[in-house]
């Protein structure tokens, strides 16, 4: 593994990473790419996260949809956990809310093979400091 | 497959819903009907927007327009106008107060933006076991730029001019702190966080170290080279496995990419963290129990000074802090203490991570700007009260606490103001109570907690605590008398006055901030042997209205120890003395005759 010695090995590091995370951050970058993330902190996966993901990975393989699937930490939307954040190119990311195994699938079909969305949207109501 | 190209969300919290919100929707489900829109357009019902003030709200997407104050008259507009013809409904758009200006967009709405996150930046964002992605956001940056600079005495300056306090409780400024301990010499010094988390209720630093426990690293690492320690502690409680995994995972990564261990950034300065577990003790989150519980000793405080900055771990200069306090750490170091102290009030700056718990719709962990108002966090971050009960008081800075009622609803949140309020920050809990929560048996709760947590070391907190529990026990029972209050009161103030450690000198404020504040309630258990939230058992009184009983007998049936007589189709009677209050008849009863008294 390539150490980190200075500012500017940090630098260059970063710039390679973040035209990697760009896709993350900015979806509209990336042409097809719809990114999902589950919550997977203690709160999420006492309510079944895990096995969400899992039929997410799952169910897009089956369709070879255009998704990443990763983890995260605690999005603070305990009272509705499992909960997972999609986010389509060009479009603002949608939380869904009380995920289980069986919604995970609706999710999948409906709106990432579609773009029907499904009840138990929460509202994301929180300001990010990047933009300041 | 339904390929919908518009998607209309109609808010279906409990305020909205109030407002109308259920007929909005059947009203847009009509028209989209009578509109031929039935596969381009789609209605869904989402949880509270957080502005039922504003409410009800639709919002459309994919365009983000966010209407505030919709009728049900108003659908045929927004059909027509905004799907149809694509041009937005001006009346129905947010009328931002300061600027007069319509704003459509949510995200340019100030009164949206009641959460910032700060400590949370990157939970429910990156991968927190990719220590890349924490790098391509921002992440190291601020440790490199500190150890380029080389200069201590300046990081420790901006830290100072930030304003930044503990937030494990206490409220300390976190620079002075890091300035006492880098002055101390000795040929080894310690950074440890405090993980140990005991608040019942609090959950946030747990969440940090989750979701982002790369923020907790670096900051680790920037107040050891302020202080002079080459050594990081984590001490974090064993009941927290994927915090520490997490942990693991990171400190893995971090070694391997040079950013601990020896001459990080090709500087001559080396540093790197070990964890260490607590059993969970609340007493082991004080900062000297802390201390002897990494020595191998018994988790017990010791009397302060000397200070950990004099003398802490294994007698050395040691500087503890909370874990959020460190992760706004590399924030104030990538965006400046201008930045980080122009948010929050004039003593308190920054923001403060709250779990949000009890009688509120959105259970959960917020973080807002210090200044806040209880209101807002209640009524516009967490949704308002469950069932839409009456809101009675909001406890924080859990055993160490109190109370807050109505009146301070508009006060702004910070250090100072909860401490004149009677209570404290703590370390976040905020627990919401409406009004079938009965403030004694509040009080009973939390000295049961300081009970079974007291180390036993001091008698004041040993002992008095447990009196002051029994005494409690006895007004719950209905067998206090108004000599107990006094007691309570006087024995309150003797242990606050004379306990080692914070434990004990804060245990009995759930007590006197309940007394104070809810005095008629705690007169009611005494004087009438009333529990006026109908919560505590023993005071309870199951009657029989004679005039609604019609004699069916079902309530004598159900009783498990025979205390209803009567004759059938004849108003029957509960016998007191053998009610063991278990409410079978109550929940039984067909015509409402038994009430609660
Ligand atoms: C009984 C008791 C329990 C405490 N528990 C914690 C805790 O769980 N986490 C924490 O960070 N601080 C806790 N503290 C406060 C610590 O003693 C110490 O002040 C704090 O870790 C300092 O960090 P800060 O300046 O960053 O807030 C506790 C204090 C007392 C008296
Ligand atoms: S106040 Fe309580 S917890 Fe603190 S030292 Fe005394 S007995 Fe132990
Ligand atoms: S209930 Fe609709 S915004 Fe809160």
């Amino acid at each position: 593994m390539e150490k980190i010695k200075s500012l500017a090995d940090l630098k260059k590091k970063r710039e390679d990473l973040q035209s990697n995370l760009k896709l993350r951050e900015l979806g509209d970058n990336v042409d097809n790419l719809i990114q999902v993330k589950v919550a997977m902190a203690t709160c999420g996966i006492a309510s079944g996260a895990k096995q969400v993901m899992e039929v997410i990975i799952n169910e897009c393989n089956k369709r070879n949809l255009p998704v990443v699937v990763t983890q995260t930490g605690c999005m603070g939307y305990c009272y509705a956990e499992p909960t997972v954040e999609v986010k389509k190119p060009g479009q603002e990311a949608v939380v869904f809310g009380y995920i289980t195994p069986a919604k995970a699938e609706e999710l999948v079909n409906k709106y990432l093979a579609g773009n029907e969305l499904l009840d138990g949207i929460i509202p994301v109501n929180y300001e990010k400091i990047d933009n300041k | 497959m339904a390929n919908y190209k518009y998607h209309i969300l109609i808010c279906g919290g409990t305020g909205c819903h109030a407002s109308q919100s259920a007929q909005i929707k059947i009203n847009f489900e009509q028209l989209i009907v009578e509109k031929n829109l039935t596969d381009d357009v789609q209605i869904v019902e989402t949880g509270c927007f957080g502005f039922c003030e504003k409410g009800p709200i639709v919002k459309m997407l994919p365009d983000n327009t966010f209407y505030t104050q919709v009728k049900p008259e108003d659908c045929k507009e927004i059909i027509e106008e905004h799907i149809i013809k694509g041009r937005k409904v001006e009346r129905l758009l947010y009328l931002d107060p300061t600027s007069q200006e319509h704003k459509a967009d949510s995200k340019h709405m100030g009164f949206y933006k009641k959460q910032l996150r700060i400590a949370l930046r990157n939970c429910g964002f990156i991968n927190p076991e990719n220590i890349d992605e924490y790098i391509a956001r921002d992440g190291y940056k601020a440790l490199a730029t500190v150890l380029e600079q080389n200069d201590p005495q300046a990081t420790i300056d901006i830290i100072k001019k930030s304003g930044l306090r503990g937030r494990g409780g206490g409220g300390f400024p976190t620079g002075l702190k890091w300035e006492i301990c880098s002055k101390n010499n000795a040929d080894q010094k310690y950074m440890i966080c405090n993980a140990d988390e005991g608040d019942p209720g609090a959950f946030m630093d747990r969440s940090i170290l989750e979701g982002d426990p790369h923020t907790i690293i670096e900051a680790m690492i920037i107040g050891g080279f302020c202080i002079g320690a080459t050594k990081g502690l984590i001490y974090i409680r064993a009941e927290y496995p994927l915090a520490i995994h997490r942990l693991q995972v990171a400190l893995e990564q971090a070694r391997e990419y040079g950013l601990l261990g020896k001459n990080l950034f090709g500087t001559d300065f080396d540093f790197d963290i070990e964890l260490r577990y607590g059993a969970g003790a609340f007493v082991c989150g004080e900062e000297t129990a802390l201390i002897h519980s990494m020595e191998g000793l018994r988790g017990e405080p010791t009397f302060k000074p000397p200070f950990p900055a004099q003398e802490g771990y294994l007698k050395k200069p040691s500087n503890v802090n909370n874990v959020e306090t460190f992760a706004n750490i590399p924030v104030i170091i990538n965006k400046g203490w201008e930045w980080f102290s122009s948010i929050g009030t004039e003593k308190s700056k920054g923001t403060k991570v709250f779990a949000l718990a009890g009688q509120i719709n959105n259970v959960g962990l917020i973080e807002v700007p210090m200044g806040i108002t209880l209101r807002e966090v209640i009524y516009e971050i967490g949704g308002g009260i469950k069932g839409g009960k009456k809101f009675k008081a909001v406890q924080t800075g859990g055993p160490s606490g109190g109370c807050l009622t109505e009146k301070f609803l508009d006060t702004p949140i910070d250090y100072d103001n909860l401490i004149a309020a009677g209570s404290m920050m703590g370390s976040g809990g905020m627990i919401v109570m409406d009004e079938t929560s009965c403030m004694v048996s509040v009080a009973k709760f939390y000295l049961e907690f300081t009970v079974e947590e007291s180390c036993g070391k001091c008698s004041p907190c040993r002992i008095g605590n447990k009196r002051l529990h029994e005494i409690l026990e006895k007004i719950t029972q209905g067998k206090g008398t108004m000599e107990d209050l006094d007691s309570l009161r006087n024995l309150a103030q003797v242990i606050k006055d004379t306990a080692l450690c914070g434990l004990g000198q804060t245990s009995p404020n759930p007590v006197l901030s309940t007394i104070d504040n809810f005095w008629d309630e705690y007169v009611a258990h005494v004087v009438d042997k009333k529990c006026p939230a109908g919560q505590c058992k023993a005071l309870k009184k199951y009657i029989i209205d004679p005039e609604k009983c019609i004699g069916c007998t079902a309530c004598a049936r159900v009783c498990p120890t025979n205390a209803i007589t009567g004759t059938v189709k004849m108003p029957h009677e509960i016998n007191q003395e053998l009610c063991i209050k278990c409410g079978s008849c109550y929940e039984k009863c067909k015509f409402n005759a038994i009430s609660i008294k």
